[in-house]
């Protein structure tokens, strides 16, 4: 059931959690060990703000394994405004809503249910944003 | 009246609601086209949510208008009779998503519609006692009727997360609270099936109207008010009806009930129901207002507050999305992609 992989990535997948470079400040994710020659510490646990822009994305029709009951859906590459590009489902956008470049913020979802003996998988996925108030 | 010694208030709230909707009438459509029905529309959670993701986004809202760290919360507490797993909490996952553990009391409360308002009520004790400084306390619910059944036109989805924490912190200071509970067989269900019933003779009048009417009673009782000096109330919405009705019987005005009355459009949230009714009062409360709020679960209970708006509220609600703007987003799919979603096709 790969428990333990779907465990161990909860951090990265809930809430976005990357990492951030004390010495450079440059923000990266997913987390990663550190690069050889850097110090241990030197990465330290860093939440994305979750906000982004469609870098490109394609509509999914013909799913892998896992994925049957989801089709059609958008799968994207989205460019966090911290810098790091991540791929990830779009939910809650209509298929023609779909754009290059259109705003979108982290939503956490549900990513896969493993079957009535097995782990729903949640993890990360973007939309359109939601305005605040301030709107 | 409930009352902690160390006054408490609501420093953050935020709501959810999916944006799909089924309207009342395409039901109709396919089980019974006579006759009115009990609300417009309601809301249906997409195929990627449920009390957990929802949970979730409300608990981000209410943290956002806080502006409190997470890692801060003493406490995560979600209130749902639809959770995800029967054994492993819903609170955790919550907790671990917002950023809150390993530091933090998480579980999952259970009554029916009224599961988010014992969450409530216990984030009073807590924070009040002095043992905790914020609690979060979350009613959330991605509710199911039975296909042709009357419950099918309501049973809707949603969640509210109401942050609990000092009165000199907070956006409405809570002034007091009743509970009141009594075993009364007006709607249950069974571990192993998927849809409840309702105990037709006590649904109504012996469960909803006179527990509801009991706790709201005692508490304008004890505090020495009447229904008039409230600028609002929000009263637990399984319909559009019940809530008028009850409202009018206590003594509350149609304009009182008008802000926090989502019903019609989003049918009944459950745990999250009049929680929501308050989060939409909050959005457009001013400062010195007072509002009343009656939850109802079945089984039976009812839980009302009292509510004080303070200065701070209207800066901190602009910070997370209005309730009004998860309102406004309205998908509306048939009855066919409404079952698949819901689970309702037997695929074996």
């Amino acid at each position: 059931m790969d428990l333990a992989k779907h465990w161990r990535l909860r951090h990265a997948r809930y809430r976005l959690e990357g990492q951030r470079n004390r010495l450079t400040g440059e923000v990266r994710f997913p987390p990663a060990p550190p690069r050889p020659g850097e110090a241990e510490d030197v990465w330290e646990p860093y939440v994305l703000s979750g906000r982004g822009r469609v870098y490109s994305f394609s509509v999914v029709r013909q799913p892998p394994e896992g994925f049957e009951d989801q089709p059609p859906y958008l799968v994207a590459l989205v460019r966090l405004d911290e810098g790091p590009m991540v791929t990830a489902q779009l939910t809650d956008c209509d298929l023609e809503q779909a754009a290059i470049d259109m705003p979108v913020e982290m939503v956490t979802r549900r990513l896969r249910d493993l079957g009535p003996t097995g782990l729903i998988v949640y993890g990360y996925k973007f939309r359109p944003i939601v305005q605040s108030g301030n709107h | 009246m409930m009352k902690p010694e160390r006054p408490v208030g609501i420093v953050g709230y935020g709501a959810y609601i999916p944006r799909f909707r089924i309207a009342a009438r395409e039901i109709a459509r396919i089980w019974d086209g006579a006759g009115g029905t009990p609300v417009d529309s309601k809301s249906v959670p997409g195929p990627d949510e449920d009390t957990i993701t929802m949970s979730i986004e409300a608990a981000r809202n209410a943290l956002a208008r806080a502006r409190i760290a997470p890692d801060r919360l003493s406490a995560v507490w979600v209130g749902s009779e639809s959770p995800p797993y029967s054994v492993k909490p819903s609170g955790t996952l919550v907790a671990e998503a917002l950023g809150a553990t390993p530091w933090v009391s998480a579980a999952d409360w259970e009554f029916a519609c009224k599961a988010g308002s014992e969450a409530l009520t216990a984030a009073m004790g807590m924070v009040g006692s002095g043992m905790a400084q914020y609690v979060l306390a979350i009613g959330a619910d991605t509710a199911q009727g039975r296909p042709g059944d009357a419950l099918e036109y309501t049973a809707a989805a949603g969640a509210a997360a109401l942050l609990v924490g000092p009165a000199a912190e907070a956006v409405a200071v809570i002034e007091g609270t009743t509970s009141y509970v009594t075993d009364t067989p007006d709607f249950f269900r069974r571990a192993d099936t998927a849809y409840p019933v309702h105990g037709h003779r006590f649904t109504g009048e012996p469960a909803y109207f006179n527990t509801l009417r009991s706790a709201a009673e005692r508490l304008l009782r004890d505090l020495g008010a009447k229904p008039s000096d409230f600028t609002y109330a929000v009263f637990h919405q399984p319909n559009t009806r019940f809530p008028q009705t009850v409202a009018r019987q206590l003594g509350f005005t149609p304009q009182q009930i008008a802000t926090g009355l989502l019903s019609p459009k989003i049918g009944n949230a459950y745990s999250a129901a009049a929680l929501l009714g308050l989060c939409a009062i909050l959005d457009v409360a001013k400062p010195g207002d007072t509002i009343f709020v009656a939850t109802y679960g079945s089984g039976a209970g009812s839980d009302a507050y009292a509510l004080r708006v303070t200065e701070a509220l209207p800066e901190r609600r602009g910070r997370a999305p209005l309730t009004a703007a998860y309102l406004a987003r309205e998908t509306f799919v048939d009855y066919a992609v409404y079952a698949k979603r819901r689970g309702k096709l037997v695929m074996e």
